[in-house]
């Protein structure tokens, strides 16, 4: 079933992709919602969401501080340190969080996922619960996709916000800028639907793709430890990739 | 290892944070526009608009009281029809309020300056504005400047 490496010719890479969405698509047409289920979505929340929390803060908060300061340094010479505010969110909000919180993610959660997944699959737990009549699609599969989506959103506001936060924190403690004015900069140019709302609904495509390639490198890794291990560096290249291409495609579209 | 009730109460505590940010950032971190209440509508026609562009601010004595909605070129007389939407807190505009296009400051951005009339009735939804003046296109005032030394009122 998972024998990636007897077809090595010019069509391996489009098979493999077949094979991932059809993967996919068998595990949305089984989808099925009980309390049961949503406790084990819960679950997974916690497990790519709650423990992705530090890294998503941290970097967030030292993205802020960067972005503030190169701008900063930048605007002051053609004496447009008032835009620095607007430069912060704007990017922030279109492109540097979802973008970058889903790079943070695919490092900290996607590659957990894929490495339980893949030893679920080599100790033959996957099987194992097939033979107790378990769906393993049911079980494993839906809740971690399912979690992927809501995750992701939530981490990239929670980014946003300590990036801001981060950003204030230079401007205003450090550079002495007028909190007032740093603020309504940023209000006045930042527009809700297109901006912010672009920026959040490119954070739940990023989610969706971040789940999914994990789900998948680990559902379909060879059972071996060194299966496993390729599997979780090819989660996150590949989610790199799609993420990059697919934030490009993404914003030509909605520009 | 946390027990499961321990779990699901921390998911619920960060999917509550996460809402508690989306609130706060989409709400005090964009522009919602001037006006966010109730709201009339108001066109006027220019020969030029200039840099104008929708959502601009309509202001009144340099107060913020509306936005520019949409603009468009009128296909018979080749004019740009300007919609602009103003606070229902603003309903009491004279009728012969007359509309401009301004620049704030050098490089700033356009909006719509609005400057009251003394007529008895008020503008009301649908309404236009009939008098108006054009956006200053810097070519033009340099051209006018130059030919207007040599003969008085130079063509327009």
């Amino acid at each position: 079933m998972s024998n990636a490496t007897s077809h090595t010719g010019m069509t391996a890479p489009l098979r493999e992709l077949g094979r991932a969405g059809l993967f996919l698509l068998t595990a949305f047409s089984r989808m099925r919602f009980g309390p049961r289920q949503l406790a084990e979505i819960l679950r997974q929340v916690y497990f790519a969401g709650v423990r992705s929390l530090v890294i998503i803060v941290i970097c967030g908060f030292f993205v802020g501080l960067v972005l503030t300061l190169q701008t900063y340094d930048t605007l002051t010479r053609f004496g447009a340190a008032d835009a620095v505010s607007t430069v912060l969110a704007l990017s922030l909000f279109r492109e540097l969080g979802p973008v970058l919180a889903a790079l943070l993610f695919a490092g900290r959660a996607g590659t957990s996922i894929t490495a339980e997944i893949g030893l679920m699959r080599a100790t033959e737990q996957l099987d194992a619960l097939d033979l107790m009549a378990i769906d393993p699609m049911e079980r494993i599969v839906q809740p971690r996709l399912l979690a992927g989506l809501i995750a992701l959103p939530a981490l990239v506001l929670i980014f946003n916000l300590t990036a801001i936060v981060g950003g204030i924190f230079f401007a205003v403690f450090l550079m002495g800028s007028d909190p007032i004015s740093f603020w309504a900069n940023m209000q006045s140019s930042v527009e809700l639907m297109r901006d912010f709302g672009g920026g959040m609904f490119k954070s739940v495509c990023f989610g969706f793709v971040a789940a999914w390639l994990a789900v998948w490198f680990g559902w379909s890794a060879r059972p071996t430890s060194e299966g496993v291990a390729l599997a979780t560096t090819q989660t996150v290249i590949a989610t790199a990739i799609a993420v990059l291409v697919l934030d490009f495609i993404l914003s030509a579209f909605m520009l | 290892m946390k027990s499961s009730h321990q779990i699901e109460l921390t998911a619920g505590i960060f999917l509550l944070l996460a809402i508690a940010a989306l609130v706060f950032l989409a709400l005090h971190a964009t522009d919602r526009g001037v006006v966010s209440g109730e709201s009339y509508e108001v066109t006027a026609r220019f020969s030029n608009v200039g840099g104008l562009t929708p959502r601009a601010t309509v202001s009144m004595g340099g107060v913020a009281i509306g936005m520019v909605e949409a603009i468009e070129l009128d296909p018979e007389t080749f004019e740009a029809r300007v919609t602009m939407r103003i606070s229902r807190a603003y309903d009491n505009l004279p009728d012969d309020t007359s509309a401009s296009i301004l620049t704030s400051g050098i490089l700033g951005d356009q909006y719509v300056g609005l400057e009251p009339g003394g007529s008895p009735e008020v503008l009301q939804d649908g309404d236009r504005i009939l008098i108006t003046s054009s956006a200053m296109v810097l070519e033009q005032l340099i051209s006018r400047y130059m030919f207007n030394s040599e003969d008085g009122q130079g063509e327009e």
